[in-house]
């Protein structure tokens, strides 16, 4: 069984959604509750990976599967390869806690052609597991491809006004990037045989030894980083995402906010960082301030939204900044800060766009002028929303604090001390972005009077949350549940870029061999 | 006793959890009340057990550690706590002052709809507080100075229906979070210094320990204890930051008293006190502490004297207060910094709470009457005292013990303050003189408050001036034991100059003697002038008060022939010298603006721009080049036709 629970948690949803298409489009009810299932069985099924005590100890890959796959001739040769270790172990558990919440949340939003949706629903669950599990990258590319269409079509058909123009743009924008990491891998393998190196397919670990020339790994590392970083999404490569998000249904905001952002500042910790630690020694410094400038940029451009799915959209760059500093701190609290706060982003992000959600469904509109006062008619929101609130400002004692303090400390032992500072200023722009929304919206008189008569969360909203506002407090308190499991697999990931930069010595900015003597 | 350490912040916990989740259901007063009281003086009882342990022990620094809470590489934090004379000091104010403050709030809040949200956010910010000050690392004193200020924000913004509150409690998280900016730019700075030095932590025992490793009156200290002072700024409403606290005003009373003037605004003295290793060593930090504290306790001191809301001048009152014990520990008078703490706790709680009884009466009257007149307007009391005698008596003590007239708390806690800024070899006798004139406009507001709410003619319109009634014996009790500690709180204190043994300096000895001894902070003088010193200032405060007397009470037509000879002076400190406007005009609007340039400028023009352009530029390419494939076979063969021409011609002219 253990060796092949995780082929059977990363497809259990596609097989889910081929059984799906046995039920009469007809029967919404059914649709819904057997989607949310097979969610549920995932999660079920993938618990037993978090209470797996090998992450503490060991930083290699588990739980390998290794099959050969396509092979044409003897040059090119791909395989099913998967993996996790203590850092991939924590998106696979995001993706399937986030999933049946996704899918409950479309409960009542969700009443065009439902049966499409929810098989939706399921490929993309799939996909995003094979992406988080993938070992080989062509593999990788397959699954991250795949994401892409679900995605498209969720927004393009079950999304708002502007739809349309949201999809094609969230379509070119990663489009665009996937094809030049897809020239990028093919380029890698071409390195790898024609160098004789002794390669079995597109295995990832195999590629970290390959010691790629420099003058190659520069270009190699900008195609990954470019394609990354439009999924972050980095500045200036962010604009998509306001509009995505903005026009998304619920359950998709939910998502892309949850899990697929999560693939850019993944492909960075799995691929660009470790394939091209060279070639990263020239480029981090940009990168690292082109993630405090999201920080800052996505804060200001934040406070002064009048739409409050928008406005979480651009708190969602700020976020992503801090990830994006913490990695590349490229030291144990920083990455551990970057990963911690991916998931943090997962949690109090998502749990904001369920929130919009609860209040679209109610007065289908999210212009934040006109709302105002609902704290009085929605008590139990209302204390929901603020500990979502003050979760993700970063409040010590929730989750976005522990993301951040690490993320920082990170960033300000390596050479990113400055950075780090300017950084911190976004703490106070968190604030004022977020408490003037929670202002507008919950506190005050009530002025409209649609708002009159509203009501407070159904017991189905509250159980949506609940999980959301536990693990607010888990990884607030106590977050070395999460951080003994994943320190390993940070370490080795460490060892592994150090090993092939010390083999190089870049006098212009030993940044890294700084941090790592720093040890 | 130690070992039971943890129950201290517990208690107040618990009763938050119960009364947030079940308060709504329960809807009787007495127990939602009683159990957020009783919880609390729990949390006292328990204080008292290991302030007591600790005065018979010679060993006064315990840690004990609950658990671990972040575990990563070099960077291990604990939730741990610290019990040494300074947090022993300090739990037993707040636990003390706290559990008078929640039985007043019984009687006060009676009939609020609120009523169980109130206590439950009281308890959870006692929690918050006792964390603050009995953490045993930066990061759990982080987390209780961030939970203080979330219950404040909580608080201030109790009645959320008024955009007022909503708007001060907004401006009081934002303006405390720029001070967190800066507490934690100074803990990365000083984990990451110590770090380099092959000591990583962030534990305030090892942080003392270790404090010799950085350079004394070096950069990397000056920058740290900067960085934290400027924590302490946002947190005790010092320059710059100090805008939020008049505005946080717009909460109960209650929470004015524990929060905004006993307990959380004093947090900033007590991180001083608490690194007082590091900060010994800076003594350019220590001078822009003195001077900073100085110019507050005199600035917000001018605007103490034109307010007629009866809790506005008690909040400038308070921003004042700071001051002084911010110049206090400036100029390395720690012991005498957290002594003024605890006496102001007594006597500006007792002020706070004796206001909100008249605010109760006042509030009492007008509605018994149908009026909506302002029950805070000064201007609509006077001659309260008889009508309200406990609160009058009591408030009349504790505005002679901030006044600091001899024998009260606040004589012995400030003069202590004022001779060292004269004295000290960290002092200058200019800091002296502005805390001397301060301490005079002290005694000036402060009684003409009293002039004004309690003597002369009742100003109350006729209505409702006979309903006005003393209050009941949960708002009385707290007011009686206050004032009494606001009368004897200083006795042990007394200076040897006096007669005394200085209790609280010997017993704070342990914590700040070390670092006064190490970087040689000592005060200088003869008797003689420390006995002048001390005349000169009660002089100036007796001037205060008959100077309010002539104006408030003599001739009450003063002030208006004031007002009229110098308008522009007087409007402009009425305005609190504009600087709310100055904030706006200067940071809040560019922000909003640099904010929507950014979206609609940057975003919408020029990314967008960039890849729409693109697009259209592909859309036009495309339409070129659909011409390339009509599909006419002719067309083609016209294209083969030129491509051959091209190529032969090529090859010939070429060779």
């Amino acid at each position: 069984m253990a060796d092949y629970l995780l082929s059977l948690i990363t497809f259990f949803p596609l097989l889910g959604m081929l059984m799906l298409l046995f039920i009469p489009r007809d029967n919404a009810g059914l649709l819904k509750s057997f989607a949310l299932a097979v969610t549920l069985i995932t999660f079920f099924i993938s618990l037993p990976l978090a209470f797996d005590d090998i992450f503490a100890s060991s930083g290699a890959m588990q739980y390998r599967e290794f099959h050969e796959w396509i092979s044409i001739g003897s040059f090119f040769k791909m395989n099913y390869n998967i993996g996790i270790d203590g850092i991939s172990l924590w998106l696979v558990m995001l993706t399937t806690f986030i999933m049946p919440i996704a899918t409950l949340s479309t409960w009542k939003s969700v009443d065009k052609n439902v049966k499409g949706f929810m098989a939706l629903l399921l490929l993309l669950e799939t996909a995003m597991l094979g992406a988080f599990v993938s070992l080989d990258l062509f593999l990788f590319y397959i699954f991250w491809e795949l994401m892409l269409i679900p995605m498209y079509f969720m927004i393009g058909i079950w999304g708002g006004k502007n739809r349309i123009y949201a999809a094609v743009k969230f379509f070119i924008f990663t489009a665009v990037g996937s094809l030049l990491m897809l020239v990028a891998i093919i380029y890698i393998y071409y390195y790898a045989v024609t160098a004789g190196a002794p390669i079995e397919g597109f295995g990832v670990q195999e590629f970290y030894q390959l010691g790629i020339p420099s003058g190659i790994q520069h270009w190699l590392f900008l195609a990954f980083a470019f394609s990354f970083a439009i999924k972050v999404p980095m500045f200036p490569v962010h604009t998509w995402l306001p509009d995505a998000h903005t026009e998304a249904p619920t359950a998709g905001s939910v998502i892309l906010a949850a899990i697929l952002l999560k693939m850019g500042t993944y492909g960075y910790i799995r691929f660009a960082i470790p394939l091209f630690p060279e070639a990263l020694q020239t480029y981090l410094p940009y990168l690292a301030f082109l993630s405090v400038v999201g920080i800052i940029y996505g804060s200001l451009v934040a406070m002064m939204q009048d739409d409050v799915k928008k406005l979480v959209a651009y708190s969602s760059v700020a976020h992503l900044g801090f990830v994006m500093l913490g990695i590349f701190a490229l030291n144990l609290q920083g990455m551990a800060g970057g990963i911690i706060q991916m998931v943090n982003h997962g949690i109090s992000t998502g749990a904001l766009f369920l929130i919009v959600g609860f209040l679209y469904e109610r007065r289908h509109t999210r212009q934040i002028s006109e709302f105002g006062g609902l704290a009085h008619k929605m008590p139990i929101l209302a204390t929901i929303f603020l500990i979502i609130t003050f979760s993700s400002i970063g409040l010590p004692g929730t989750n976005g604090f522990v993301g951040e303090f690490l993320a920082l400390v990170g960033a300000f032992e390596s050479g990113l001390r400055w950075y780090a500072v300017v950084a911190t200023t976004g703490v106070i722009f968190a604030a004022v972005y977020m408490l003037w929304m929670y202002q507008r919206v919950m506190f005050g008189k009530i002025t409209n009077p649609e708002n009159e008569k509203l009501k407070d969360l159904s017991v189905r909203e509250i159980v949506l949350m609940v999980p959301l506002v536990i693990f607010v407090f888990w990884i607030g308190i106590a977050p070395n549940t999460f951080l003994s499991k994943m320190n390993p697999a940070i370490e080795q990931l460490l060892i592994q870029v150090k090993s092939q930069q010390v083999a190089v010595v870049d006098p212009v900015l030993p940044v890294i061999a700084q941090n790592l003597e720093l040890k | 006793m130690y070992d039971y350490l943890w129950l201290i912040p517990f208690f107040p916990l618990v009763g938050f959890v119960f009364n947030g989740l079940f308060g709504k259901k329960i809807r009787n007063e007495a127990v939602i009340g009683g159990i957020g009281t009783l919880m609390i003086f729990l949390s006292f009882l328990v204080s008292c057990g290991n302030f007591y342990a600790l005065l018979q022990d010679s060993e006064k620094v315990h840690q004990r550690v609950i658990a671990s809470w972040m575990s990563v590489g070099d960077l291990q934090v604990d939730w741990g706590f610290l019990l040494d004379p300074l947090s022993a000091l300090m739990i037993l104010i707040i636990t003390g002052v706290g559990t008078l403050i929640h039985l007043y709030s019984i009687g006060y809040m009676h009939g609020e709809t609120g009523f169980y949200r109130f206590f439950a956010y009281l308890n959870l910010f006692c929690f918050s507080m006792l964390m603050l000050v009995l953490g045993n690392n930066a990061l759990v004193m982080f987390v209780g100075w961030e939970g203080v200020g979330l219950c404040s924000y909580l608080l201030i913004g109790y009645y959320f229906e008024k955009k007022s509150a909503g708007d001060a409690a907004k401006k009081a998280f934002v303006v405390n979070r720029i001070g967190d900016f800066g507490f934690l730019c100074g803990l990365l700075t000083l984990f990451w210094a110590l770090g380099n030095k092959g000591v990583w932590t962030i534990n305030f025992v090892e942080i003392a320990e270790n404090a010799h490793l950085l350079e004394s009156g070096g950069l990397i200290v000056t920058v740290v204890t900067l960085a934290f002072f400027l924590g302490a700024c946002g947190k005790s409403a010092q320059i710059p930051l100090f805008t939020w606290l008049p505005d946080a005003m717009e909460g109960p009373t209650p929470v004015s008293a524990l929060i905004h003037a006993a307990t959380m605004v004093t947090a900033g003295v007590y991180m001083i006190g608490r690194m007082n290793g590091l900060f010994a060593m800076a003594p350019d930090t220590m001078m822009t502490i003195a001077v900073v504290g100085a110019c507050t306790a005199l600035f917000a001191a001018t605007i103490g004297l034109a307010q007629n809301d009866i809790k506005r001048v008690l909040a400038y009152s308070t921003v004042s207060q700071l001051g002084y014990m911010f110049l206090a520990m400036g100029v390395g008078a720690f012991t005498a910094g957290i002594f003024h703490l605890m006496t102001h706790a007594f006597f500006k709680a007792c002020l706070f709470l004796g206001s909100g009884s008249v605010i109760h009466g006042m509030h009492h009257g007008y509605h018994h009457a149908h009026l909506k007149d302002d029950p805070q307007d000064m201007r609509n009391m006077g001659g309260l005292r008889k009508k309200m005698p406990i609160t009058f008596w009591t408030f009349l003590l504790s505005t002679i013990a901030i006044a600091g007239i001899p024998l009260f708390s606040g004589f012995f806690s400030k003069d202590e303050i004022l001779w060292w800024s004269f004295g000290s070899n960290r002092g200058h006798w200019l800091l002296w003189l502005v805390g001397a004139v301060a301490a005079g406009m002290t005694a000036f507001y402060m009684f003409r408050l009293v002039f004004m709410t309690f003597f002369g003619e009742q100003r109350t319109d006729p209505r409702a001036k006979d309903h006005i009634p003393e209050s009941g014996l949960t708002i009385t009790i707290p007011l009686m034991v206050l004032a009494a500690l606001a009368v004897v709180g200083g006795y042990i204190g007394i200076p040897a100059i006096l007669g005394g043994a200085n209790h609280i300096k010997q017993f704070l000895d342990p914590v700040f003697g070390k670092a006064i001894a190490l970087n040689q902070i000592e005060a200088h003088g003869t008797h003689a002038l420390e006995y002048s010193l001390m005349a000169v200032s009660v002089g100036i405060a007796v001037f205060g008060i008959f100077l309010a007397w002539v104006m408030y009470v003599k001739n009450p037509a003063l002030p208006a022939r004031f007002v009229a000879s110098f308008p522009g002076l007087w409007k402009a400190v009425f305005n609190k010298w504009y600087i709310d406007e100055l904030y706006d005009a200067v940071f809040v609007n560019n922000c909003k603006r640099i904010g929507t340039f950014l979206w609609k400028g940057f975003d919408v023009r020029i990314v967008d721009g960039i890849v729409n352009g693109t697009a259209w530029v592909v859309k036009g390419i495309g339409s070129g080049l659909r011409y390339t494939q009509t599909g006419f076979l002719h067309n083609y063969a016209m294209g083969m036709v030129v491509g051959v021409v091209v190529i032969v011609g090529y090859y010939i002219l070429g060779k």
